[in-house]
């Protein structure tokens, strides 16, 4: 009791907010599990909510926070999303969470934004997304492109000597910004825009054999070919199967996946995808001591043997300790102490190294590239350091001029240029 | 005219006033206006669904009265709701740029004012210029006429074609969807110009009124979408009353007389299916700004269909019977859906509704069309039967649909 | 006599590498050693050096070492840190000697640490055992040998390549090598004359390779000048406008640093930020300077004062770019032997784009099949009865699960797959006869409260899927002679599975006519559709036979749905893909007429292929006009491509 007592104190003094001392917390803690459940989004997001639970469940076994039990709240938004938005407002309005951990897809984020920022709430996303965007009231546990796609394509263009880029993608908005940085950030690199193949299909499309002619004639001229794919869900099954039916395999044309996990992998037939490249912040495969421990845990809670873990369970799992952290530090569950408090909190990845929360709201994680075995698991070949995670890409010109801070400038949105901050509220 | 009107529609005083008795109840419960016993999302759930029965109301008369299974109403009620959050979003992001401008050493061109809003709302699908389709965001009232002529011209263009080349029937359930199909897919690509999957969203935010709490907002369009419910019921009772209704009704019995008899039968097809749709536009409109997003899955053929579902489940051939069944299909789906229905433990089963509710659905909806064709209004009237039965005989669409069977035995 | 040269071109090649070899003394795991770090953790960009070392040092087992490090067989002991051919024994690791391959122990698996040399490492690897594989008696080795040679052509391989030609026993592989040796003479020949001779020898191919290896003789750069270099080999001169876009002309001119950068709209506001006193700037009051016309004339003001570089304008931009010339110079200096290659590549080019073609026909020919089989049962249910079944989807999905359980509890993929057919078939059949007693038959004269109530049973059975078998896909896998494609050559080819939907929808095509056409349930159902007051006159029992008919249609989609598992994905979704598509072949096609359905699925087919040949960047798009052209399309023809007449036609 006094130890926590000194540190809150300490902390009180260090940040300099004082009246976040004066706030009681009412018992019990309440936390938000705000993802699908039913629709085409519950077989990923499912996983997530029991991740979440889970945690609940080991912090209350170790003692709760600041003496009070967490409770979990979930509901289910049933992959709808307007209804992310109706079901955000009663999370904070009728049951009145302190954090909501929650959230798959693009589309579902920028629904919840706005509710998020105007009843001041704290949301925690969880999942790899494309950038350019940073609110004050969410935290990115997921991989920004500077995380994820860019170490991707270093590695295609250091490591295997790629002179050709194949950018597939699944139509909608997260494929499309990403391609769109790593095209400026290829170009950037001495590669022709001509030798950058982009193509764009439908969600669930499974007619491959035309893109898959059309990238092998990409090798015509002798070039070194590799597709960078962001292709989502089920349409990958098709894309793989006519891969091999082409002939093409790994050694050929790489396929570097920024979408296909263990999750993911547990429902395609590997024998076809062997060989072939993901880039992720997390493998189920990592080697430590930390991550056995989580596997383990999950087994257990789960009561499954043969459950995966895959990255977004890591961001939860890293977002998670990092708020309990935050809270004790803070002394309060109020949203704007527990945000200062954020800043600079640590956390031990799975995969070895450390987590930093930036003042851009997004982690400091390393990026690991993993090719795939015949068993759905992954052989991690490459892992960098610490990369801290970028809201406003460096690669495109209205972005590059743009930071965000919310430490020290209070902007999400800075141009650094005209040294004004663009705006505070988000343009969702 | 009105008591005409009433005559022929006698259900009109009794929907207007238990409405207007919902409204004062959520008036009063509401955050802003009350005790505050409803919650600000419950209130937007309910002003959605007001907006969703008004919707219901046309697809009725183009499907119950006029005959045409239109499985395309739902893209116009998108349609709508695009046009009204192109506004929206520009609105609000022009204020927001013109605040960040407003600072800097050098006065910004009006170029670099829309190039910034353009950054804005398009940054996030990979563009920083405005489509052409985005000619008329900056002016509310044209935006507003935008709600209003793109479901009309597209109903007008697209039924004038099926219905010169006389397509009825399946076929033309089967176009409409095959349309929806097609817009929604074109919606889909990044660069349709109104952003993709991603839509439009942050819409429940009016431009220049930030300041107004969102409680005031929801009852606000809470009463607006009850006055246009309002407004569309007694629309829709004078179209199908009188001669003209007659007529409609004639055309979904047997088109082939009524065109004998010597009426311009693709005219009033034409007119049911266009005025029905600029309603549909004008219901999304009021809907999606409640909603907070819209994007292209709304559109998405399965949404059209679901109207249908409400308006069988609730009657067709009955302007009641097509509210009841949006309001309580929708309601009962999110209560469902959301986690409100206790799950039923089997012992070796446990059955939980959000994963059953859509086989429920699914096969309510077939016992419905099987064995209650009235759907839930047939229960209004077995009170009204009995009270005062009627001597005009029924001029539901059930009658009519028998005929063939009439015909063929 | 052939194996004598060899090795005296392999010792001539460890020869060169000696004097570095003498340097490391002895065995492999020293020389591993002396590279500890490169080996445990290798890069494409810093292997070069081991890769000499080990080719240098002669020694008997690094060929095998090289293999076994591609294949992630190599494990470093952390307890001495010496390298073994490790392979995964319990828990534990069997080391084997790295020198001799002996077996050297055990070691526990926490002490041993893998080697995972990635992709590009595994290439420079494969380009270094080139000459140990070239001869090797094992085939499989020579073809990665070759491989390595297609995908790395380099000036040493020639001679290695040649060598080994003689002794080639199998004629493919022989008639590869000789290939690949041309080409590589192509390149890197002595003289002008073989390198010409054996460019034009190339001119009849069409494989990747050979294009591959005509394109980098002919690869050019650009370049911008006042003059056209005199003694450069010039590709060609790029005309302003056609070739080249004026602005981009204009940006290699300042790249080249022969024009002053633009100025931009951004570097004019910063400039007049900048030089902003008293609330005016170039005598022009600030306010004034929103509008674009002001800008432009104070910045002029400043540039006169000489404080920023002046504008350049779009007359000055034109006379910038008129005055010099843009163009492209071959990297191979010798004009003869582009002139020839580039004769020989537009031969090649020309027959390339016919192939192109008939592939994309294939590849349309393949669509059209996939959309027959899917809407062939619908042909039955919705062209000769009537009745709409949205729930047809369904079917397809039902039959695609059917296999799929088939194949969970059947493990061998042609045994399931023979189980799963006519068990997807009998299944789907048994759904629609259940579906037609309960509900469609209760709705014959009301169509468009069918179509809803199959839409009800749709939406049911979808989730019902969902909760049964989840909602993520489920792999369906083609047996083995299914996989692989059939290759014309590197630009026509189709996959084995594809032809075997086509095959099947034949097989359908045929069955379904000779049911309908010669047999008396044929008979009885054309009559029953006709009139089916008539037909139960007749003695014919009108509700067996809509039953019978309806189960048929249902069957064939179940049957459908294993064909479309096996080539794509199996979903709860599946069938809901195509019940819109399928729908519009049989209207487009022609109500009442398999020949129809089948013209239908042809036009679609081929359509949707045509659009993305134009647009290859956006199959959404594809599929959206498609979608517009045939709804003009039933404008024109409301009744479809084979539209019935007479009294067949109905109302």
């Amino acid at each position: 009791m006094t130890t926590r007592l000194t540190l809150t104190a300490a902390v009180a003094l260090i940040a300099g907010a004082a009246p976040a001392l004066a706030q009681e917390t009412a018992c019990p803690i309440k936390v938000g599990v705000l993802h699908s459940l039913s629709g085409t989004m519950a077989i990923s997001e499912t996983t997530l909510k029991d991740t979440v639970l889970m945690l609940v469940e080991q912090q209350n076994e170790a003692g709760g926070l600041l003496g009070c039990d967490i409770e979990a709240v979930v509901v289910d938004p049933a992959s709808d999303w307007p209804l992310f938005a109706e079901k955000a407002r009663e999370l904070l309005t009728v049951h009145e969470v302190d954090v909501i951990f929650g959230n798959w897809t693009s589309v579902s984020r920028k629904s919840v934004l706005p509710v998020i920022e105007e009843l001041n709430g704290l949301l925690f996303y969880p999942v790899q997304y494309e950038g350019e965007e940073s609110s004050k009231n969410v935290f990115y546990t997921g991989a920004a492109p500077n995380q994820q796609a860019i170490p991707a394509v270093d590695y295609y263009l250091e490591e295997l000597g790629i002179e050709k880029f194949a950018l597939l993608g699944t139509d909608y908005v997260y494929p499309r910004t990403t391609n769109n940085i790593l095209e400026q950030y290829l170009k950037d690199n001495g590669i022709a825009e001509e030798d950058i193949f982009v193509n764009y299909t439908p969600f669930g499309h499974s007619d491959w054999s035309t893109i898959v002619a059309d990238v092998q004639e990409l090798a015509a001229d002798g070039s070194l070919v590799g597709v960078v794919s962001t292709i989502n869900g089920d349409a990958n099954v098709g894309f793989y199967k006519e891969l091999a039916a082409s002939g093409i395999d790994a050694a050929d044309i790489p396929v570097v996946a920024f979408s296909v996990g263990e999750e993911e992998l547990s429902g395609f037939d590997t024998a076809n995808l062997e060989g072939h490249l993901a880039a992720w912040n997390y493998f189920m495969s990592a080697d430590t001591p930390e991550n056995a421990e989580f596997i383990a845990t999950w087994h257990e809670f789960i009561g499954d043997e043969s459950r995966v873990t895959n990255d977004p369970m890591e961001a939860h799992y890293i977002g998670f300790n990092m708020w309990a952290n935050a809270v004790e530090a803070a002394g309060t569950t109020d949203v704007d102490a527990v945000r200062d408090a954020m800043y600079g909190q640590e956390f031990p990845n799975l995969t070895g190294g450390t987590a930093v929360m930036n003042a851009n709201h997004h982690l400091s994680k390393p990026v690991l590239i993993g090719e795939i075995r015949a068993d759905g698991q992954f052989d991690i070949i490459s892992q960098t350091e610490e990369v801290p995670g970028d809201a406003w890409t460096d690669y495109l010109p209205d972005s590059a001029v743009l930071v965000s801070d919310w430490q020290e400038l209070g902007c999400g949105m800075y141009n650094t240029e005209t040294e004004t901050c663009v705006q505070i509220e988000s343009n969702y | 005219m009105i008591r005409s009107l009433v005559r022929d529609t006698p259900s009109i005083p009794w929907f207007l006033g238990i409405l207007a008795a919902f409204c004062l109840g959520v008036t009063l419960l509401s955050e802003a206006t009350g005790t505050g016993a409803l919650s600000t999302s419950f209130v937007k759930t309910l002003g959605k669904t007001l907006c969703l029965c008004l919707v219901a109301i046309a697809m009725d008369v183009v499907w119950g009265y006029c005959g045409i299974l239109s499985l395309g109403h739902m893209a116009f009620f998108g349609l709508g709701g695009y046009a009204i959050g192109m506004w929206l979003m520009y609105a609000r992001t022009e204020i927001i740029v013109a605040e960040s401008l407003a600072s800097a050493t050098i006065p910004p061109t009006p170029q670099e004012v829309e190039d910034a809003i353009a950054t804005q709302i398009f940054g996030v699908v990979g563009s920083n210029e405005f489509p052409w389709l985005w000619a008329f965001a900056d002016s509310f009232v044209l935006q507003l006429a935008m709600v209003v002529l793109v479901p009309g011209l597209l109903a007008l263009v697209f039924g004038w074609l099926a219905f010169r080349s006389r397509v009825t029937g399946v076929y033309l359930s089967i176009l409409t969807q095959a349309m929806t199909l097609a817009l929604s897919l074109y919606l889909f690509q990044n660069d349709s110009g109104l952003r993709g999957n991603n839509g439009l969203s942050g819409l429940q935010n009016l431009p220049g009124l930030g300041a107004v709490p969102q409680s005031v907002v929801s009852i606000t369009f809470f009463w607006a979408s009850a006055l246009a419910l309002a407004a569309g019921y007694l629309l829709f009772a004078w179209v199908v009353s009188g001669k003209m209704g007659s007529v409609i009704r004639g055309i979904r019995d047997d088109e082939a007389r009524v065109r004998f008899l010597g009426y311009h039968v693709e005219g009033f097809k034409l007119f049911v299916f266009t005025l029905t749709a600029i309603v549909a536009g004008l219901a999304g409109a009021l809907y999606y700004p409640q909603a907070g997003i819209i994007n292209p899955a709304e559109i998405a053929p399965i949404a059209s269909i679901y109207l249908a579902v409400w308006v069988a489940i609730g009657g067709r051939g009955r302007l009641y019977g097509a509210a009841i069944g949006a309001a309580f299909v929708s309601l009962l789906s999110s209560w469902f859906t959301g986690g409100g229905a206790p799950d039923i433990d089997l012992g070796i089963y446990e059955i939980r509704w959000t994963d059953w509710w859509l086989v429920l659905l699914g096969l309510s909806f077939v016992l419905v069309t099987l064995y209650a064709p009235k759907g839930i209004g047939g229960l209004v009237d077995l009170i009204a039967e009995r009270r005062a039965p009627r001597r005009t005989g029924d001029v539901g669409p059930d009658a009519g649909a028998l005929r063939k069977t009439e015909a063929a035995e | 006599m052939c194996r004598a040269l060899i090795l005296l071109i392999i010792s001539a090649l460890v020869g060169l590498a000696a004097p570095r070899a003498d340097a490391q003394s002895g065995t492999l795991q020293d020389i591993l050693q002396t590279h500890a770090g490169e080996v445990a953790d290798p890069g494409r960009r810093t292997v070069g050096p081991l890769m000499e070392d080990l080719a240098g040092s002669g020694l008997p087992g690094v060929a095998r070492f090289l293999e076994r490090w591609s294949d992630k067989q190599v494990v470093r002991n952390t307890g001495d840190g010496l390298f073994y051919y490790g392979t995964e024994d319990g828990d534990g690791y069997a080391l084997a000697d790295i020198a001799t391959d002996e077996p050297a122990g055990r070691a526990a698996a926490d002490a041993i640490e893998e080697i995972r040399p990635n992709g590009g490492v595994r290439r420079v690897i494969a380009g270094a055992l080139v000459q140990f594989q070239l001869s090797d008696p094992d085939r499989a080795a020579r073809v990665a040998a070759l491989d390595a040679i297609a995908r790395r052509p380099a000036a040493d391989q020639l001679e290695p390549l040649r060598a080994s030609i003689p002794d080639e026993p199998d004629p493919a592989l022989r008639a590869r090598k000789d290939r690949l040796a041309n080409l590589l003479t192509a390149r890197f020949g002595a003289d002008t004359e073989t390198r010409i001779a054996a460019i034009e020898r190339l001119s009849d191919a069409i494989d990747l390779e050979t294009r591959a290896g005509l394109s980098q003789i002919l690869s050019a750069e650009r370049g911008v000048a006042v003059n056209l270099p005199a003694d450069a080999n010039v590709a060609r001169v790029l005309e302003i406008g056609s070739d080249l876009s004026e602005a981009d002309a204009y940006s290699q001119l300042v790249e080249a640093d022969l024009a002053p950068p633009p100025v931009t709209n951004a570097g004019i506001r910063e400039a007049l930020a900048g030089a902003m006193a008293g609330g005016r700037v170039g005598g022009v009051p600030r306010a004034d300077l929103s509008d674009p016309a002001a800008r432009t004339r104070a910045y002029a003001a400043l540039a006169e004062a000489g404080t920023v570089p002046p504008l350049v304008t779009p007359e000055d931009r034109a006379v910038a770019v008129a005055d010099h010339v843009f163009y492209e110079l071959y990297n191979e200096p010798d004009p003869a032997v582009t002139d020839a290659a580039s004769a020989a590549l537009a031969e090649v080019e020309a027959r390339v784009g016919r192939h192109q073609v008939l592939d994309l026909g294939l590849d349309a020919i393949s669509l059209a099949s996939i959309y027959f089989l899917a809407a062939i049962g619908l042909a039955i249910t919705f062209g000769v009865m009537g009745v709409i079944n949205m729930a047809h989807g369904e079917f397809i999905m039902i039959g695609a699960y059917t296999a799929y359980v088939v194949q969970t509890i059947v493990p061998n993929y042609t045994l399931s797959l023979v189980v799963a057919l006519p068990l997807a078939f009998a299944v789907a059949f048994g759904a629609g006869v259940a579906l037609e007693r309960l509900v469609i038959r209760h709705l014959y004269h009301r169509p468009l409260e069918t179509l809803l109530a199959t839409f009800g049973i749709s939406i049911a059975l979808q989730q019902l899927a969902k909760n049964i078998f989840g909602t993520q896909a489920r792999p369906l896998t083609a047996p083995g002679w299914l996989d692989g494609a059939w290759v014309l050559n590197d630009v026509v080819a189709i996959s084995n599975i594809r032809i075997a939907i086509f095959a099947l929808a034949l097989v359908f095509l045929a069955v379904l006519l000779l049911i309908l056409k010669r047999t008396r349930l044929g008979l009885e159902v054309r009559a029953v559709t006709q009139n089916p007051g008539m037909a139960g006159s007749m003695g014919i029992d009108p509700g067996r036979i809509n039953m019978l008919t309806f189960g048929l249609g249902s069957g064939i989609a179940g049957v459908a749905g294993v064909a479309i598992g096996l080539y794509a994905q199996v979903t709860s979704e599946m069938g809901a893909n195509y019940i819109v598509q399928s729908f519009m072949t049989v209207v487009v096609g022609g109500v009442g007429n398999v020949w129809g359905t089948l013209a239908g699925a042809t036009l679609i087919g081929g359509l949707q292929k045509g659009i993305e040949w134009f647009n290859p960047s956006n199959t959404l798009a594809a599929q959206t006009y498609m979608i517009l052209f045939i709804i003009l399309f039933i404008q024109i023809r409301p009744k479809g491509i084979v539209a019935l007449k007479g009294r067949a036609a109905g109302d």
